[in-house]
């Protein structure tokens, strides 16, 4: 969202516009739930955290100062309500540790001189063709899903909501080159879940 | 001369390390030397290169991606603190 957008949609909801709010509310809420997803256990934990964010917004917004863009606020309240929430449920959330129970998710097919065996399953033929039609779209998500929580949280900061790593990386308290590598795993991992999808679509 | 001889002599990147490399390239992180070896690969090998494709494609994908609204119940409910919170 550019500065300019941002000043205005703060300018509307410090006047109480509730179609900007809701509209706000719907960009957002579904993000929310699964940031926060990534560090609490159930569903309803979550629903709890994304609430509570909710509530700290609309208590904030009086005394916003602009220092991130809003959409960065709003995240950092929330990873900081999920922080505390995933303390009570005493579980570790390992994204400084890189998924390290992650085997390597890399293609298998390479030989011993480091090559591919054989050229590696597409995607699909069109590549103007978008990933998200139907079913597909359903497996993209369920490939996010899947995914250990550092890869989860970071592939959909980077790229679902669109934070930049700089804003990820100051969220969840972890290096630049942490943050690289988790996005790298997860895209890897979700390319590989979709390869057979597509084959099937075919 | 020094320079010269030892880029001729970096090894040429393999499939695997391509791999590997595909994010940090996509991001712009590559220093400048990894970058040329990444690209010198990409051109000669077409399994690295529909590759890269793909990898494009999923995070396009995710880029255009839309969550489900959330529920009317929880909609009203927010909409409800908005404007309490106004009025109050």
């Amino acid at each position: 969202m550019a500065v300019d957008d941002d000043e205005d949609l703060l300018i509307r909801l410090r006047a109480g516009d509730e179609e900007a709010f809701e509209e706000f509310v719907v960009d957002h809420d579904s993000a929310l739930r699964r940031v926060a997803r990534t560090f609490v256990r159930t569903p309803s934990a979550a629903d709890e955290v994304v609430q509570e964010t909710w509530l700290a917004v609309l208590r904030g917004l009086s005394g916003f100062e602009a220092r991130s863009s809003l959409r960065t606020w709003v995240f950092r309240i929330l990873v900081n309500r999920a922080r505390t929430a995933a303390t009570r449920e005493a579980r570790q959330v390992p994204f400084s540790t890189l998924d390290a129970d992650d085997p390597s998710v890399f293609e298998p097919g390479f030989g011993r001189d480091g090559r591919w065996i054989s050229a590696p399953a597409r995607l699909d033929g069109d590549p103007e063709r978008q990933l998200l039609s139907g079913e597909l779209r359903q497996h993209l998500l369920d490939a996010v899903e899947n995914l250990p929580p550092g890869q989860r949280v970071v592939i959909t900061l980077r790229d679902i909501v669109g934070l930049d790593a700089d804003e990820v990386c100051k969220l969840l308290e972890i290096t630049d080159g942490n943050q690289r590598v988790l996005l790298h795993r997860a895209r890897a991992r979700v390319r590989a879940a979709l390869v057979p999808q597509v084959e099937r679509h075919r | 001369m020094p320079v010269f001889r030892r880029q001729r002599h970096v090894d040429p990147l393999v499939c695997r390390e391509f791999v590997q490399l595909v994010s940090d390239y996509l991001e712009g992180a590559l220093p400048e030397q990894e970058r040329r070896r990444f690209e010198a690969h990409l051109a000669e090998c077409d399994g690295c290169d529909g590759y890269l494709e793909d990898m494009r494609r999923v995070v396009g994908s995710l880029h255009e991606v839309t969550l489900a609204a959330p529920d009317p119940a929880t909609r009203e409910a927010l909409l409800r603190a908005f404007r309490d919170l106004r009025e109050g």
